[in-house]
């Protein structure tokens, strides 16, 4: 190794070295004991190994990459060098890893590059550990610095490697090349790079390449770098040959080549559908060969293969239904549909390739489950036409004595539900309806049985509801139906977790219904039956008691109104089963996270009743009586942990607020310690998000009487949007609830705006242009958009009428300007376009008069209006409507000078600087006047 | 770079029940913040919902009550009520309301007189009298540039460009739509003019917490001030008047009652000082009617004709009582049970009855049902004045 242009480098080279080497040694110990079974050995070394990166992380990482360049090494001190070096470079949480980016960005460019020559050197070794785990490093590396143009020389030197001779190093280095594909984006490595990457990939998966690891591990590498051959695709010649490649590698003698060639077919059918046409018959041919002949792992990526393509046309079809215009994006080639007469049977085949105990395997993933799944997607990608070429198979194999033959029979018939027409399945289903029934409960075999539930659940979903014109259930058949339903949920767990969705897809097909709803006679013992399922010693296994609850909610929020008195009943239930969940002590770890789970399932429920409940005034009057019981439970429930509120209660709680409006400030006292906790629990985003709604809920139920509470919720607010730790999808919601506290407390909001304006200027300005995002980024900056906009809504609407308006006319100018920015960027989606034109009103209607001027010289606002005036959106209607009503409040003779002629110039300064009435002249054009929005005359 | 996982959800729903939950939760916190928005908005421009043409068509109620959510509905009718006991600042929220929940709103807020019939302490110094204008009593609500007035059961009378502020679309209205005016008025419909007898909001300041005092001075200096009392233009079609209001010491009461006015005299008006404006009756405002001061002291038929019998209208009490509208309520007399069952009549029907030498008589029914004397003098009902 060379050290020296290193060392001369430094100050005191020879201290240096000697403190080096030491360290050498002692971190090859602490890393052997790292690994040590003995966990006090273990706790030992990752803390000695915690206090040398905090004392000096260069020279840590530096040994680090020593360790596991060096040979004399033993392969697991190495190993986990590696891997320490790897997650000093990366990490899960977004804010985590950016800390460690800057952190490497930061250091020292001699102990970087030093760092990086003994990754590179490491490629070569003889041990394999070491030489992936190496790659894995160097992918990180490259992964921070190729956005930043940095290591230029990396792509290179790399390559150069792919010409040694020793296949070890060839395949390392292929091997990191893949890697490296997957950590980088294709915009970062210019064309002539990635040409060269590819001629490297390809030329190694070649048949011609001896060396299997070789092959494999280029293979492996072209599945990363396809994403950035786009120009190669759209080559004839290059993409021809990458096929044949790719095509020659599934032919491979070694499984795993032949796996990871079928892999990176089933990415190029979904990345480059659009060029799959000249290759679907070869591809079809080599699929049908491996799905009936290969190995397992390979058969079934031959099937993803047809899933994906599904996946694609049924996206294109959604999108552009039946007729495209020749400007779409991709047209639908119907691949599908050409390949439907030889594709189906070889799925149906596949249907009957079962094993024993895949039901009930949470983790099972077998040929006959992916035939299955194919089938359904072929269904709706063809709709009908599958009809005929399914039904003689279930026809054939449904009463044979094999169970694998009925169940295969019944799983093609359940698949085949979602696609096709009502008018084309609905006589199929009503002659197989009561023969399924029989089967729930007769079938000597509880796989048939398993599937039988499912396949009624999938008529219930697709076949059964208002909008089917052909009612499947009737009032002849509905009682036998439930009583099937009933009965089967007392069957093994996995029959009767089916059949719970069974009955789920049943209510919710009667949500709609004209009351009484047919389900109103049974809603009693259907209840019943669900809570026994509930209680069942079973009930753990195969999701059942989850599937119980579930269903009884769907149960509770489809029922009409004439089972209200019982669903009040059911509320005492519940409540009483979270009773009991409070009562258990001391338990363990395992216990507790069951008991969790439980009062998870039961908050739910209590939320979807409470929210039934509250629904209409009589039912909200009588379930009054429990709130005070029910918030107590609540809070029990918070205790029962210590740092975390546990988000289906706080989702309870929301609806609760919302039923018991402002008798809801009895509770703040106690509740406001979970409230705040809610807000601080950055790990778990999903309750902090939803603690910004029980935000929401409980202004608009305490409106004023939020205050007291205001400062310190306002302040964990501002934490929140401050941190980087927090997941960024909960910004949008507190920006929202800045609205609601605003809304609710008015002009008090007054002492917040010194902190709460700049942040919404600052989000507004970086969500104010999209330009080179993707789909994600700009739908998450259209929610960005929509939180800021709410803000500013809540904000206006609050100090209205208030002697402070004044204080929001400084910010009125940057509002109009971020409405400006976005209507100019054409991005934005219906819900911020009705949002910001409310924003627009809410500015008039509480500035008045001292707006007027600056919206007449924001640059969109009229056509923003009128675009929204003729919107056929509803809401955004509506919105406009209320805008253009305000804005016609200034109908000023500024408008009317503003937008017409150069001569009244003179007018509008007189009138300006003097306030004196101007002369009749100007008052001819008042009759002109236009709305300072729309445009549209004054006396229209 | 380990073979890719394939697997695709196997016989269970794409989303679980419990992100259902948070959907549902998310969906409704949307709903309830839309609807707290859309509150505050018309809370600013009282009587927005009620101004713009397409907000209600010469005969919306059906079709805007299909269009209202069954949930808003109620959720406004509990409004309503809840507006009814809160008491006056609410007026701002009528602008909640459209159609006929607009004019059920409108028809409780007019202050409606007693009869006089006894001579109130302190009458010279603590009342004021005026002659009042015979014609139609309405609300005359100006904002965002229109006029609206509306009559006694809330129903629109007239939809108008005024001279009131934020009653017409004038450059002179840089006001936004917080600027507004509710004015008591009387339609007299000879001069076609609207008679001001009392003030509740002007430019969006409200005088419901002030003394008659306070208002009729307001009143009476800022009507003029805006043109409303100016004749008609293209901006102002329909003319404002005061009228004028007398101390009630000898000299005023002598004025009121004989003076001559620019219009038709309807009785006397009495309105007590310090009196608040409140809706409903009050025995704070007095009328006084006789053949000297309003032409309108007996019944009138559509074509102003007197008709042979005066008629009453009472209602008919679960116990078969008839009662007069008055608080409280004066008994008349009452039907027989076998009447009732007779014509299937139910307690709450008001019944019209023919005042006669003998007592009163069902009218419309030939059954006469005497059996009580009628007092000499007749106890006017309050639901005529």
């Amino acid at each position: 190794m060379d050290l020296s242009g290193y060392q001369r480098r430094r100050s005191s080279p020879a201290l240096f070295l000697s403190g080096r080497k030491n360290m050498a040694m002692e971190v090859t110990q602490v890393l052997l004991s790292a690994q040590s079974i003995d966990s006090t050995v273990r706790n030992h070394a990752e803390e000695t190994l915690k206090q040398i990166q905090e004392q000096n992380l260069p020279n840590f990482l530096l040994s680090l990459s020593g360790e596991l360049s060096s040979e004399e090494k033993p392969v697991e001190s190495r190993k986990l060098a590696g891997l320490i070096l790897k997650n000093a470079l990366d990490a899960k949480e977004q804010y985590r890893k950016y800390e460690l980016v800057q952190r490497w960005l930061s250091l020292d460019v001699a102990v970087e590059s030093q760092i990086k020559a003994c990754l590179l050197q490491t490629l070569a070794s003889p041990v394999p550990d070491a030489r992936s785990t190496a790659s894995q490093v160097i992918a990180k590396v490259a992964g921070i610095e190729l956005p930043q143009k940095k290591w230029p020389e990396l792509i290179g030197s790399l390559l150069s490697n792919i010409h040694q001779v020793p296949p070890h190093v060839k395949q390392a280095t292929l091997e990191t090349l893949g890697y490296m594909c997957e950590e980088i984006i294709p915009e970062v490595v210019d064309q002539d790079q990635v040409n060269k990457i590819l001629t490297a990939v390809v030329q190694g998966m070649n048949a011609n390449e001896g060396n299997t690891e070789v092959r494999l591990a280029a293979t492996r590498a072209l599945y990363n770098a396809l994403s950035f051959a786009q120009a190669n695709f759209s080559n004839d010649m290059e993409r021809d040959y990458i096929m044949r490649v790719v095509c020659e590698a599934t032919l491979s003698p070694d499984v795993k080549i032949r796996q990871a060639a079928f892999e990176c077919l089933v990415s190029i059918g979904s990345m480059y559908y659009d060029k799959l046409a000249p290759y679907i018959q070869d591809i079809f041919n080599i699929t049908s060969k491996a799905v009936r002949e290969d190995e397992e792992p390979v058969a079934l990526q031959a099937i993803e293969f047809w899933s994906s393509v599904c996946d694609e046309e049924i996206d294109i079809l959604e999108e552009y239904g039946d007729s495209f215009a020749a400007d779409s994006d991709v047209p639908c080639y119907y691949f599908i549909k050409q390949a439907l007469p030889a594709l189906v049977p070889m799925l149906l085949e596949m249907l009957l390739k079962q094993e024993e105990d895949q039901d009930q395997d949470e983790g099972a993933w077998n040929l006959a489950m992916a035939g299955g799944t194919c089938l359904g997607l072929v269904a709706r990608t063809v709709g009908d036409d599958v009809v005929l070429l399914v039904m003689p198979f279930i026809e054939g194999n449904i009463t044979k004595p094999d169970w694998r033959q009925r169940e295969a029979a019944t799983y093609a018939f359940g698949s085949i539900l979602e696609g096709p027409s009502p008018e084309k399945l609905t006589p199929i289903v009503n002659v197989a309806l009561s023969f399924m029934l029989t089967a729930l409960t007769k079938d000597p075999n509880s796989h048939v049985k398993d599937t039988t539930a499912w396949t009624l659940g999938r008529i219930f979903e697709f076949l059964h509801g208002s909008t089917v014109e052909t009612p499947i259930i009737t009032p002849a058949n509905c009682q036998q139906i439930i009583m099937v339903l009933l009965q089967s949920m007392k069957d093994v767990p996995n029959v009767a977790e089916k059949t719970c969705g069974a009955l789920y897809f049943l209510a919710q097909g009667y949500d709609d219904v004209a009351p009484p709803s047919p389900l109103t006679p049974y809603f009693q013992e259907i209840v019943q039956s669900l809570l026994n399922v509930t209680h069942r010693e079973d009930a753990g296994e195969s999701r059942l008691r989850t599937a119980a609850y579930e269903t009884l909610n769907e149960v509770v929020r489809c029922s009409s109104d004439e089972s209200a008195h019982l669903v009040l009943e059911l509320v005492q239930v519940i409540m009483a089963e979270l009773q009991k969940t409070l009562e258990a002590q001391k338990l363990s770890s395992d216990e507790r996270e069951k008991q969790s789970e439980l009062q998870g399932l039961l908050c739910g429920c209590l939320q979807v009743l409470i929210q039934k409940l509250g629904s209409s005034e009589p039912t909200k009057y009588a379930f009054m009586k429990y709130a005070d019981e029910i918030m107590n439970l609540f809070l029990r429930v918070f205790d029962c942990r210590s740092a975390t509120v546990h988000e289906e209660a706080m989702l309870a709680i929301g609806a609760l607020a919302y039923a018991t409006g402002p008798n809801f400030a009895n509770y703040m006292p106690v509740f406001y310690k979970y409230l705040e906790m809610g807000l601080q629990n950055f790990e778990e985003y999903q309750v902090c998000a939803v603690t910004v709604g029980v935000v929401g809920d409980i202004c608009r139920a305490l409106e004023d009487k939020i205050l007291p509470y205001c400062d310190r919720i306002m302040t964990q607010l501002f934490k929140d949007l401050s941190s980087n730790q927090l997941h960024r999808s909960v910004k949008p919601p507190i920006f929202s609830c800045f609205g609601d506290i605003a809304l609710a407390v008015g002009e008090n909001f007054d002492k917040y705006l010194m902190l709460a304006m700049p942040m919404l200027q600052s989000a507004a300005e970086l969500s104010a242009h999209t330009s080179g995002a993707d789909d994600e980024m700009i739908e998450y900056t259209n929610l960005l958009r929509n939180g800021i906009l709410e803000a500013y809504s809540g904000i206006f609407q609050g100090f209205k009428n208030s002697t402070k308006t004044q204080l929001l006319i400084p910010h009125a100018p940057h509002i109009l300007q971020f409405l400006d920015s976005i209507y100019v960027e054409k991005d934005m989606d219906d819900i911020v376009m009705k949002t910001a034109i409310g924003v627009l009103g809410d500015l008039a209607d509480t500035l008045g008069s001292n707006a007027s001027s600056l919206i007449q010289q924001s640059l969109s606002s009229r056509d923003f209006l009128s675009e929204c005036l003729s919107s056929e959106d509803h809401l955004i209607k509506e919105s406009a409507e209320w805008a253009s009503i305000m804005g016609s409040g200034f109908h000023s003779r500024e408008s009317v000078m503003m937008a017409s002629q150069p001569f009244l110039k003179d007018l509008r300064s007189e009138r300006v600087e003097s306030g004196v009435r101007v002369g009749d002249d100007i008052d001819e054009w008042k009759n002109h006047a236009e709305c300072i929005f729309c445009g549209r005359s004054t006396y229209c | 770079m380990a073979s890719h996982d394939i697997r695709r959800p196997f016989k269970r729903p794409a989303i679980s029940d419990q992100q259902r939950r948070r959907d549902i939760s998310l969906q409704r916190q949307a709903q309830n913040r839309r609807d707290a928005q859309h509150q505050a908005r018309c809370l600013a421009s009282t009587i927005l919902s009620l101004q713009p043409a397409q907000y209600e068509p010469a005969e919306p109620d059906h079709q805007l009550q299909l269009e209202l959510e069954p949930e808003l509905q109620s959720e406004i009718e509990s409004d309503v009520q809840r507006q009814d006991l809160r008491g006056i600042d609410d007026v701002r929220q009528a602008s909640r309301l459209k159609g006929a929940e607009a004019r059920r709103w409108f028809a409780k807020q007019l202050m409606l007189p007693e009869w006089m019939i006894d001579v109130p302490e302190r009458l010279n110094t603590d009342w004021y009298v005026f002659a009042r204008p015979a014609g139609k009593r309405c609300f005359v609500v100006s904002s965002n540039g229109t006029t609206i007035s509306r009559l006694r059961n809330g129903s629109m009378l007239h939809r108008f460009p005024s001279a009131l502020p934020n009653g017409a679309r004038t450059s002179n209205n840089s006001n936004s739509g917080q600027s507004y005016c509710i004015l008591d008025c009387i339609f007299h419909e000879p001069d076609q003019t609207y008679y001001v007898i009392d003030v509740v909001c002007w430019a969006g300041m409200s005088l419901y917490e002030c003394t008659t005092e306070f208002r009729f001075f307001w009143l009476n200096s800022k009507l003029v001030e805006t043109g409303a009392c100016n004749a008609p233009s293209t901006y102002h079609k329909f003319r404002f008047s005061t009228v004028p209001i007398y101390n009630c010491d000898h000299e005023g009461l002598n004025v009121a009652y004989t003076g001559p006015v620019p219009y038709v005299k309807d009785g006397l008006l009495f309105c007590n000082k310090h009196a608040h404006y409140q809706s409903g009756n009050t025995p704070l405002m007095l009328v006084w009617k006789d053949e000297n001061c309003s032409q309108y002291v007996i019944d009138t038929d559509g074509k102003g004709q007197v008709p042979n019998q005066q008629q009453v209208v009472l209602e008919l009490l679960f116990d078969g009582k008839l009662a007069t509208s008055d608080d409280p309520p004066v008994i008349f007399g009452c039907l027989s049970g076998d009447f009732i069952k007779k014509t299937g009549l139910q307690a709450g029907n008001l019944l019209r009855f023919a005042i006669s030498e003998g007592g009163l008589s069902f009218v419309g029914w030939k059954i006469r049902e005497s059996g009580f004397a009628l007092p000499r003098q007749t106890q006017p009902c309050s639901t005529f004045c």
